[in-house]
């Protein structure tokens, strides 16, 4: 490490006010633009958006760590509002929790899924494509996942309606405790005691990913109360963000008919053009770390205990890293590396089962899909991480 | 893995004639074999984790790790256990005497060693070969390593003395099973480290337990080379194989210093994928026909046994299946 260091570009942006929720390329271009790590008044914390910064920030876990909380508070020292899940975990307690969740999800287990996540697909998408319009949010995003995910996981009917608000509240609170979360939080109560009472063994089917997870605690690799915490984290980091994947993803091919129409020639790039849309309408936009030792980073010095903003979707979109036309959807682009999903140590988990959702789901409305447009405006989502959009409406012709 | 000696006729693939320069006892039942080219030329650069593949008449192909410096491009050495139950690969080896002909293949790598700020290298027993080169490699970049060499006995272990002379105790750990017991591996994997890679080479039970300790560790953190007890070398196909993309209708030839996934490409087909490493999953493709050779660490034992799926980035056609039929 070299003695060239220099001050942080100081923002006075707050990256959690409504405009820059509801449009945050602009803001994020300033913020990539004004030096590889700048300091954000608002927030009091440090931020990195270029891709090569987000990257090394996410891989070097023992600096940058999670046990602080993915939120703006130190969550060591400020006890959070929920024990911590393994996103809010370091080595060693991440190790054994995520082990224990490898073991359970992986590309052989999530295969079988196949089959069954097909059927919902085909009956959502066959009807609507009886129509000439619909909210591919809230007819589609929002129900898909709700249909198939929940028996993934193996939890009763009873209580799922409680999922979407909670995942809500989980990742509102990754931003500071505004409007937009506490509206989340309203009747936050009611919302974790349902989804904590379905983690529990003997509210979870014999044959779900939850009821998988318990039999590790039998092997003696976790407890009883990790894995109530492992469950929960399926059921509040699984849904929302599928929802968001899908709806950004249908959001960006009604902008790019010609993408359409090649991928119904080929639905096999159906996985191709998810990549890309996770790439430039990244679902969970930003989350925080906490400095574990003063560090230095891109010449500038953070000091041990900062917060420093995360910002993954601004990294998809750099365009050191993705070239000028980071900001366009281009299905022949690979947009592998993107770090949608995260990097490193704590990558995404349920990737392979969001991969193979938002597969399915595109895969059969191309099917059955001519043409999508919009049909108006979408509604963006006032939310304090995730990116995404409260409706989508959209003109169809059959096939 | 079973069996890794691939009994097919030896085809075209590019050979090299060398002549067995020496012939040493590495260890007890290990020989190490100096090959140098008949034509008195150097061998091409060759890269920490590479192969040769040794021709050993009536159609008998076996791999072995080189081990020698990766300067010295003079010779090449490479260390054979034999044992007694082997199909022959190993004792046809050591029935090689110094003076006599040889025809191996130009260096190939399964095992490519990545860049990174740490390293942590794990042999047991024969293992140690192709680590010798990571070692160097790592050394002399300056990086930050160990390396914890398991074995039954210091006198089965071949090079740990030369390797504890080189680079001394801090770095080298030797732990041989009749003196302090097997490898304790939850106290040599200890903790995931940021910017550190676990590179394992030894038998499928040792690489099995290291891979089940580092499932809660980041992806792609640990690199393993499989090999059975029998005999040292990943089973690697030496041959080239068609690969019949049956949504495209095309077929493609995969030679032996190509992965399906970049020959796939070079045709224009696109494939999803990620690590290219074997390492992630997301280039798993199904099987239409034919028998993969998997050399992934993302499938289970049940889908390798299944073969209805396999990662393209890494794993082949199994010697012997000159095709396969992909849903590309
Ligand atoms: C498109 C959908 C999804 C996106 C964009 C997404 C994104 C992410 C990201 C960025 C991280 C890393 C956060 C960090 O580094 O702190 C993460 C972690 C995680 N995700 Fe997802 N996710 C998605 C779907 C899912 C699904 C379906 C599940 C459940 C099956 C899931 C479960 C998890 C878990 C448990 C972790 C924590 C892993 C750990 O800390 O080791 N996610 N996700
Ligand atoms: S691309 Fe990662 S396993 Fe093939």
């Amino acid at each position: 490490m070299t003695a060239m260091t220099h001050e942080p570009a100081v923002l006075a942006d707050d990256p959690f006010d409504t405009a820059n929720i509801l449009d945050p390329y602009p803001f994020l271009a300033r913020l990539r633009d004004a030096g590889p790590v700048s300091y954000l008044e608002s927030t009091g914390s440090y931020a990195v958006a270029g891709y090569q910064e987000v990257y090394e920030v996410l891989t070097d876990f023992e600096t940058y760590i999670s046990s602080g909380g993915l939120g703006p508070r130190d969550i060591r020292k400020d006890s959070g509002w929920r024990p911590p899940s393994i996103l809010e975990s370091d080595p060693p307690i991440h190790t054994v929790m995520r082990r224990a969740l490898t073991g359970v999800i992986n590309p052989g287990t999530v295969r079988a899924l196949r089959g069954p996540f097909t059927p919902p697909a085909v009956e959502l998408t066959e009807e609507l494509a009886r129509r000439d319009r619909f909210d591919a949010v809230t007819d589609l995003a929002e129900k898909y996942p709700l249909r198939v995910f929940p028996d993934a996981v193996g939890i009763p009917d009873e209580g799922r309606e409680h999922l979407l608000p909670y995942g809500n509240m989980v990742f509102n609170a990754f931003g500071p405790e505004n409007y937009i979360f506490q509206q989340a939080f309203a009747h936050g109560d009611e919302h974790a005691a349902a989804v904590m009472r379905n983690c529990e063994r003997e509210n979870l089917s014999d044959t779900g990913f939850g009821a998988r997870i318990w039999d590790r605690v039998q092997e003696g690799l976790i407890t009883g109360q990790q894995a109530t915490l492992l469950v929960r984290a399926l059921l509040s980091a699984g849904v929302d963000t599928t929802v968001f994947g899908i709806g950004n993803t249908l959001s960006v091919l009604a902008r790019y008919p010609e993408a359409w129409a090649r991928l119904r020639a080929n639905p096999k790039m159906a996985r191709f053009a998810v990549d890309e849309a996770l790439r430039v309408e990244s679902p969970f936009q930003k989350f925080h770390r906490t400095v574990a030792v003063d560090t230095e980073l891109g010449g500038v010095k953070i000091p041990a205990g900062a917060k420093v903003l995360v910002f993954i979707g601004a990294a998809n979109r750099d365009p050191r890293r993705w070239g000028d036309s980071a900001d366009e959807f281009d299905l022949d682009r690979s947009a592998s590396g993107h770090v949608a999903f995260g990097m490193g140590l704590h990558q995404c988990v349920g990737q392979p089962i969001a991969r193979l959702e938002m597969e399915i789901v595109l895969q059969q409305l191309l099917e059955r899909v001519a043409t999508i447009e919009p049909d108006g405006e979408p509604v963006p989502i006032l939310h304090n991480v995730l990116r995404g959009f409260e409706s989508l409406p959209v003109r169809i012709t059959a096939a | 893995m079973t069996e890794t000696a691939t009994e097919t006729v030896a085809t075209a693939a590019a050979t090299i004639d060398v002549v067995i320069d020496r012939v040493e006892t590495a260890a007890d039942q290990v020989v190490s074999l100096v090959l140098r080219r008949l034509d008195g030329e150097p061998f091409q650069p060759w890269q920490p984790g590479a192969h040769i593949d040794v021709h050993l008449g009536e159609g008998l192909v076996r791999q072995y790790s080189l081990c020698s410096p990766l300067e010295e491009l003079d010779h090449l050495r490479i260390g054979v256990l034999r044992v007694p139950d082997s199909r022959g690969g190993s004792r046809a080896v050591h029935e090689l005497e110094a003076g006599s002909p040889l025809t191996i293949s130009e260096p190939r790598n399964n095992f490519p060693m990545l860049d990174s700020r740490r390293y942590l290298f794990v042999a047991g027993g024969i293992g140690i070969t192709p680590l010798i080169p990571m070692i160097e490699a790592a050394e002399k970049a300056g990086k930050d390593w160990q390396l914890v060499y398991g074995g039954r006995s210091r006198g089965t272990m071949a090079f740990a003395d030369r390797l504890l002379e080189r680079y001394g105790p801090d770095r080298i750990q030797i732990i041989a099973e009749d003196e302090a017991g097997r490898m304790d591996l939850d106290a040599i994997l200890g903790l995931p480290r940021a910017h550190m890679l676990v590179y394992a080479c030894g038998p499928s039970g040792l690489l099995g337990a290291i891979e089940e300790r580092c499932m809660g560790w980041p992806p792609g953190a640990l690199h393993t080379e499989r090999f059975v007890a029998s005999a040292l070398g990943a089973g690697a196909a030496s041959e080239p194989f068609e690969v019949e993309l049956a949504r495209t209708g095309t077929t493609v030839t995969v030679p032996t210093d190509k992965s399906i996934l970049d020959a796939v490409e070079e045709v224009g087909v696109r494939v999803l994928s990620s690590c290219r490493g074997g390492l992630c999953g997301t280039c798993e493709t199904q099987i239409i026909s034919g028998e993969p050779e998997h050399r992934d660490a993302v499938l289970s034992e049940e889908d390798r046994e299944a073969g209805e799926v396999m990662l393209v980035c890494v794993s082949r056609a199994a010697a012997g299946c000159p095709r396969l039929v992909l849903d590309l």
